[in-house]
């Protein structure tokens, strides 16, 4: 017979109600949640977290929190179409409720960073798992050097949270001119008028001080593993590198063994993770 | 800027950088500056290169024009970029047009006299080369990459 | 707690059993069902695998006649104690659906308490594992908590090594040290047997002072620590040795596509090892559609679904997940636990169905320099 600490969440397999407050349809495949817990306090989040999203009767899934930390009464999910329970979380109407387990996993370094030069990477739907740090940023600007948001979608109507870029163009600039925004597409359309290209070609103009820079990437993986590669040619230390990495994600406690990436069990361990961490692993074919 | 200036700017350029103090001197010598108005062409798809060029600030768009579809923009290029590797291959044509696209100063290398040079002094050619040779491998990457449609919804 | 070495004889045995079922224990062990030994509820003496052992070798399992009356003369089975502790399939919660709202209940029904009897020592590290998985992170499983923590625990040390053992290399056993409420060595004579054990709990202490049992004599202890110690003596070899790090080392050693062209890939050994936690999960609603339930079941490492990420699997082919087991169990399981995934029991060499052992791909793998080679993957890197 064996006596037991006692645990920190009493079944973190249980998820509770959440009711929708607000959709928000940000582009063809991409909707953004507002949820709202049926009972209990809010739930209390660091950037980069995330949650396991149930939908009654078809299953669940791994989002990150897209929303403000100091707005933890409204939990901020913004869901791209992939699967079928992310379809059944796009297509959720006002009023509908889901079960929310969470928040799990590691976050930004947001603390590490202070009196650095932030450089944010995202690429597709990896924007809005650093738009939490993003608010946090904005929130403690002054405790913060320069900040760069490098955003790269597939076409101009891909990009996420258009109105909000605007106003962080302006609100999370370091000096007046800076243009702390940087948004490229890989295919222009339209009216199109900004830049065309990979979002690592926005990497080689900043202006930062490499060794008190932190930089924060997601986005696909072929796509950090260059954009690391370019962030290390301009002299950012590699313990200053982090990601959020993706994988099949069940139990976001550990118990379930699928999301293992070498040692990391990217549920428990990451999904932020420096990248000194996953350097052996990244490149490694289906490890 | 002065031609000490241009030297010094030329040697702290990552594509330049760590040339002979007289290939930089040369080249400073022959920098063209050029500030293009919005809408300008630095070069249009079937001319012969003529230039490459240095973008010290400003945004270039490189087209190709495809019928009924009107310009479709590959790429654009930006403050840093060298542009026009095509120039080290006489008689090239250039098989995109670049036009401007936001007020860009730029410093403009004649090519025919490049190649001369390269041609005359083999380090200087071979220390060009490289240069343009990473240049190259970094477009291509780029390329690469953008086939992948890495944001795209998976298959 | 202070007793020392005793001594049981069977008619002892039956009133442990009897004391622990007095006690409101579901008793569990060994016995004899379609041609194994497994893990069953014991009723009586009878139910032991009395005269049985176990022949095993890669690939095989039979059950033989000792020609005497031993009562744990085999070593392990296909069960393991895990599937009464991390059960093979649970449900984890309900959602009921009704008036626009939603709830969720979890599993209501008590944890069973169990005494497991028999439980050899690489088993006792097999469960010291799972603890760590399942309790020694910043979150607890609460169903295997509720029946780990009220589980009582008879080892019974191997007095004989199976082919497939290698206990000793990975020092899991054959002695049972630790982790136990009481451990026994079994003294086999002709058609008799009786047990020398040892106190591991207070709660041990208790059910031992319930049963007939008497001091050992020394001669008795030391003749039953030479039994195990032959045991320790008779096995197969790991070497532990900075393992992790020639793993790590080896991730593209051509050995790996040698074992992978053997390998089915069909999982039997993630379901015979007894640390093998990994799980996924189900989700049915009933035919109303007004209730949901979730249940996680035991899963593999080895099927497609398992890394899948939207879009396909990330270890598509049987290299990758061999390779993914067996670093897991012997290499990146220390990073994650702080010890080995292994406890040397052998299963999985025995239930291959064409044999694969474990112990021999490690060895083939100890050429650590070649490491870099990669086969067939030449002619792309710089075109």
């Amino acid at each position: 017979m064996v006596s037991l600490p006692s645990p920190i969440v009493v079944d973190p397999m249980r998820p509770r109600p959440f009711r929708v407050a607000r959709v928000m349809r940000e582009t063809a495949d991409v909707v953004t949640l507002e949820l709202e817990a049926q009972t209990g306090p809010p739930l209390r989040f660091q950037p980069g977290q995330f949650t396991m999203l149930y939908v009654f009767g078809v299953g669940e899934v791994p989002i990150s929190i897209s929303g403000d930390p100091q707005k933890p009464e409204r939990l901020v999910h913004t869901i791209r179409k992939v699967g079928a329970v992310t379809e059944a979380l796009c297509n959720l109407r006002k009023g509908a409720v889901v079960g929310v387990r969470g928040p799990f996993g590691s976050h930004w370094p947001l603390e590490q960073a202070r009196g650095h030069d932030v450089v944010m990477v995202a690429g597709g739907i990896g924007l809005p798992p650093l738009r939490p740090a993003i608010y946090h940023l904005l929130h403690h600007r002054q405790d913060y050097g320069r900040v760069y948001l490098l955003y790269g979608a597939r076409t101009p109507r891909d990009l996420l949270f258009p109105e909000e870029l605007k106003r962080w163009q302006y609100t999370l600039s370091h000096a007046p001119g800076a243009t702390p925004v940087r948004v490229t597409v890989d295919r222009a359309e339209g009216d199109w008028d900004g830049a065309v290209g990979l979002v690592t070609s926005l990497i080689a103009p900043l202006t930062i001080d490499p060794s008190r820079t932190t930089a924060l990437m997601v986005g696909p993986e072929v796509m950090m593993r260059f954009t690391i590669a370019e962030l290390r040619k301009r002299g950012i230390p590699e313990e200053n590198l982090y990601l959020s990495m993706e994988r099949n994600m069940k139990c976001a406690v550990g118990f379930c063994g699928h999301c293992q990436l070498g040692p990391h069990f990217v549920c428990r361990d990451g999904p932020v993770l420096a990248f000194p961490q996953v350097r052996d692993w990244m490149t490694r074919k289906e490890v | 800027m002065s031609k000490a200036g241009l030297e010094h700017y030329l040697n702290e350029h990552p594509f330049f950088r760590g040339l002979r103090p007289k290939d930089l001197a040369w080249l400073a010598e022959l920098a063209e500056p050029l500030e293009c108005e919005v809408g300008d062409y630095l070069y249009r798809e079937g001319e012969e290169s003529r230039d490459f060029y240095l973008i010290q600030e400003g945004l270039v768009r490189l087209e190709i024009h495809a019928p009924g579809q009107g310009d479709l923009v590959i790429q654009t290029v930006g403050p840093g970029d060298v542009l026009g590797w095509s120039v080290m291959i006489p008689e090239t044509r250039k098989t995109f047009s670049a036009r401007i696209f936001q007020a860009t100063r730029l410093l403009a290398f004649d090519a025919a006299s490049v190649r001369a040079r390269a041609e005359q002094d083999h380090h200087f050619g071979y220390e060009l080369c490289k240069r343009f040779s990473r240049v190259i491998g970094e477009r291509l990457q780029a390329t690469r990459l953008r086939l992948l449609d890495l944001y795209g919804q998976p298959s | 707690m202070s007793k020392g070495p005793f001594k049981l004889e069977r008619a002892g045995l039956l009133q442990l059993l009897q004391a622990l079922k007095t006690q409101g224990y579901l008793t569990l062990g060994p016995t004899v069902r379609e041609g194994a030994i497994v893990y069953d509820e014991l009723h009586r003496l009878e139910d032991l695998p009395i005269g049985y052992t176990d022949h095993q070798e890669g690939g095989s399992y039979r059950l033989e006649q000792r020609g005497d009356g031993a009562m744990f003369g085999y070593n392990v089975g296909p069960h393991s104690w895990k599937r009464f502790m991390h059960p093979p399939i649970l449900r984890l919660f309900r959602a009921r659906q009704a008036n626009g709202d939603l709830e969720f209940e979890s599993e209501g029904e008590a944890a069973p308490k169990y005494a497991f009897i028999g439980v050899r020592a690489c088993e006792l590290q097999a469960i010291r594992v799972q603890d760590r998985v399942f309790l020694g992170g910043p979150y607890q499983d609460p169903h295997y908590k509720a029946r780990r923590e009220q589980v009582f625990i008879v080892a019974v040390n191997c007095t004989q090594a199976g082919h497939t053992c290698f206990c000793a290399s990975v020092e899991s056993g054959p002695r049972a040290q630790t982790g136990f409420d009481l451990a026994l060595t079994e003294v086999v004579d002709g058609e008799h047997s009786y047990f020398v054990g040892e106190v591991g709990s207070e709660a041990g202490a208790r059910l031992l002072d319930r049963v007939a049992h008497r001091a050992a004599q020394e001669a008795e202890w030391n003749q039953a620590l030479a039994l195990v110690d032959r045991a320790a003596r008779q096995m197969r070899h790991l070497d532990t040795q900075g393992l992790k790090e020639r793993l790590y080392q080896s991730l593209e050693h051509p050995r790996w596509q040698v074992v992978a062209n053997r390998c089915l890939s069909c999982g039997n050994c993630t379901q015979v090892c007894p640390t093998c936690f990994c799980t996924s999960v189900e989700d049915h609603t009933d035919l109303a559609g007004q209730v949901a339930e979730r249940t996680r079941r035991w899963d593999s490492c080895f099927t497609a679904d398992f890394s899948y990420l939207h879009g396909g699997s990330v270890r598509v082919s049987t290299l990758a997940r061999y390779r993914q087991w067996l670093t897991h169990k012997l290499a990146s399981w220390q990073d994650q636990f702080g010890l080995l995934g292994c406890v040397g029991c052998g299963r999985c060499i025995t239930w291959c169905p064409v044999g694969i052992d474990l112990t021999e791909e490690v060895a083939a793998m100890n050429d650590v320099q070649t490491g870099r080679f990669a086969p067939k993957e030449a002619g792309g890197a710089h075109v």
